[in-house]
């Protein structure tokens, strides 16, 4: 029986509380990634805090990892929650998937223990396999990757068995062949060379091939799934959409990789094809932004859940914004040539991680604590709705503040080390003791202080929203069923 | 109700997704194989390991626009010329010290890292060594304590105390010696390099 505005498991389903497993890691590697940003950002002002004791590529090396763990913790656990309800079939192998959650949740935990107190080893492949592999983003040792492969390679089993069982539709497809891409790519990531050039090259394939390609086509593809349940938009038109955001990004992300080999030792006519593609990668952002607007307005605002549809629209967005404009700004090889290795790059990155990735999570947390307390009522009026309303506020303009002030640092950084001074080792000092430079990095501080009270409050209201809440949600998608099964009739009579 | 034109049409879009995205990875695996072949060690653009027996030097290249890496004459690092094997091993050793001791969170190499700390993409070439014959025994010295050797340019920020044994900072010197001779296309641009005499 359902039990509305309390808080239990039996409203979920198998898959949907294996997915809020993923979320509440996620949620907490989140915080993790704030703390440790918080932390390497202080040591920008004050370069004793914590020396020699958590030095600032701990700290960083932290932040950015947990960064990339809990976004793909919201992604599992964004699949899961879909799962069921797309396939029309309960998880196949759900016991498993339980057991791959654990075993992952425990590495991860080693692994953060490792980097915290044993930091680094000797300069041998044991360190690599079992300490750090000291290699940005992918740190984790060997012994880690392979752990990740096998629990994907479960989590894979489960989704495409769903999907096989139950049926495909056009949202399970993209997510099915997306995720075989995704797992495949990282295996880019797992060797050693000495020859800086190959490993760079890829490395890139895992990093850019999945932030700017198979990253985004999941997200879309969660997007489409989001969307129909939250407004009630028709599957015809939520899975054309989904298809034109696949061919476009793909169409310019997988050859927008080039731009990442403008400096690396890599040809030169990478110059043409890196810029040419990256300059089209906006392009699948935009028609985001476009098509969840439409939706949004075709059907009046009237959603299940406004928490998570505020969230979406900011994900559309953020996504445009961080990803496509900040992303173009520096893209070019000839503004590249001044940028690359900058502040711009960390402006860029906030922005961009935070608007594309970590808004649909926290979108479909809401989506979770909805159902959690029995398809709860989350429209308007709903007690304590200034929480979510500030915890989304305050979060933006914190990752929008830090983004802003570290594009100033990027702009001075390039101007000064790079334009004026050629890169010596002087004249990036010369630039980073600039009052400016340094004003820049108090006010990245601040925003940051800012984003922290967004979490703060943003895991208040996961707690507790929708608590002594009666009513059940507003229910939608009527008129959209009636206008697809119009549609799909259409042309068989015209 | 009207019918739904071809272009906007679910299963148009499907095929045009799949046929993109094979074309896109299809070209992007000639590139890679293409792209290989130039960036091996011993190619024209990555020398061989066995370049930290010469000088290098970063010099204009007029019909490209920018610096490029000249191998020059004879110049063996620490006094000691080594075979292709023995570089190869010191450099090897070099990466791995870089790895294991997680650089790249504090520094950018060939501007990819962090930016806490310089890029190291021409450590081998900065004039902040103050004259080319020292370099090599300050780089090592450096390494091995950054903490009393500091060197902060006015701000504060020093290198924390990896604990490098002197086999290790040598590896490390002979790996930025080595990675200074790649081809960057001119990154960094307009790099004022250390003189080195004859130049």
């Amino acid at each position: 029986m359902t039990r509305v505005g309390v808080l239990d498991s039996s409203n979920l389903t198998g898959g949907q509380r294996l997915a809020v497993k993923y979320f509440t890691v996620a949620l907490v590697l989140f915080g993790a990634q704030i703390l440790f940003g918080l932390l390497a950002g202080l040591q920008y002002l004050k370069p004793d805090f914590l020396y020699g004791v958590l030095d600032f590529n701990v700290n960083r090396m932290v932040h950015i990892n947990a960064m990339v763990v809990w976004m793909l913790y919201g992604f599992l656990g964004s699949v899961y929650w879909l799962m069921e309800d797309e396939a029309q079939h309960p998880v196949v192998g759900l016991k498993l998937g339980e057991i791959a959650f654990w075993v992952l949740t425990l590495a991860v935990t080693v692994v953060v223990l490792v980097y915290l107190f044993v930091q680094y080893g000797p300069g041998d492949i044991k360190t690599i396999w079992f300490i750090n592999e000291g290699r940005e983003y992918i740190e984790a040792p060997r012994w880690a990757d392979i752990g990740i492969v096998v629990v994907v390679l479960v989590f894979y089993f489960n989704v495409l068995a769903t999907f096989i069982k139950g049926r495909f539709t056009g949202i399970g497809g993209v997510i099915v062949l997306d995720l075989f891409a995704l797992a495949g790519l990282y295996l880019a990531g797992m060797f050693f060379t000495p020859n800086i050039s190959i490993d760079q090259y890829w490395w890139w394939w895992v990093i850019h091939l999945w932030v700017e390609a198979t990253w985004e086509v999941l997200v879309g593809a969660i997007m489409a799934w989001g969307l129909m349940k939250t407004l009630g938009v028709s599957r015809r038109i939520v899975q054309t959409w989904l298809y034109i955001e696949v061919a476009l990004m793909f169409g310019s992300g997988i050859l927008g990789l080039g731009h990442h080999y403008f400096w690396i030792g890599t040809p030169d006519y990478w110059f043409e094809i890196g810029g040419f593609f990256s300059a089209l990668e906006p392009i699948p952002l935009v028609a985001m932004v476009v098509h969840s607007l439409y939706d949004a307005g075709k059907h009046h605002m009237k959603s299940s859940n406004h928490p998570a549809l505020a969230w979406l629209i900011a994900h559309a967005f953020g996504n445009f914004l961080g990803a496509g404009v900040w992303g173009f700004m520096h893209t070019l090889p000839q503004i590249n040539l001044y940028t690359h290795g900058t502040q711009w790059t960390p402006s860029h990155g906030h922005l961009a991680f935070f608007g594309a990735y970590a808004t649909i999570n926290i979108a479909f947390f809401y989506l979770a604590a909805q159902q959690w307390r029995g398809n709860v009522y989350m429209g308007a009026g709903i007690a304590g709705a200034w929480r979510w309303k500030w915890a989304l506020t305050l979060l933006s303009v914190g990752v929008l503040g830090m983004t802003m002030a570290l594009l100033i640092a990027g702009y001075e950084q390039s101007f000064i080390e790079r334009a004026i001074n050629g890169s010596t080792w002087a004249g990036y000092f010369e630039a980073q003791n600039h009052p400016w430079f340094q004003q820049a990095m108090w006010w990245r501080q601040i925003f940051g202080w800012v984003t922290a009270a967004g979490y703060l409050l943003l895991v208040w209201d996961l707690l507790a929203i929708g608590a002594g809440e009666t009513r059940t949600a507003t229910r939608v998608g009527h008129e959209s069923e009636e206008a697809e099964a119009g549609a799909e009739a259409a042309p068989a009579t015209a | 109700m009207q019918a739904i034109p071809w272009w906007a049409r679910e299963g148009f879009w499907a095929k045009t997704a799949v046929f993109v995205t094979a074309l896109s990875f299809v070209i992007l695996i000639w590139l890679t194989f293409d792209t290989m072949k130039q960036i091996m060690a011993g190619s024209v653009r990555v020398p061989d390991y066995s370049v930290i027996n010469q000088r290098i030097s970063y010099v204009a290249d007029d019909e490209r626009g920018y610096q490029v890496p000249k191998i020059g004459p004879e110049e063996p690092l620490f006094g000691k010329k080594l075979t292709e094997e023995e570089a190869a091993a010191l450099v090897r050793k070099g990466k791995l010290v870089i790895q294991g001791r997680n650089c790249m969170n504090c520094h950018t190499l060939l501007g990819n890292g962090a930016y806490f700390a310089p890029d190291l993409t021409k450590a081998w070439l900065d004039p902040a060594w103050g004259a080319a014959t020292i370099r090599e025994q300050l780089m090592v010295q450096f390494l091995m304590d950054p903490t009393n050797n500091a060197r902060t340019f006015g701000s504060g920020r020093k290198m924390p105390n990896l604990k490098l044994t002197e086999d290790e900072a040598k590896a490390v010197v002979a790996y930025l010696k080595w990675m200074s001779a790649i081809d960057t296309n001119g990154f960094p641009y307009n790099f004022k390099p250390i003189p080195q005499g004859g130049e």
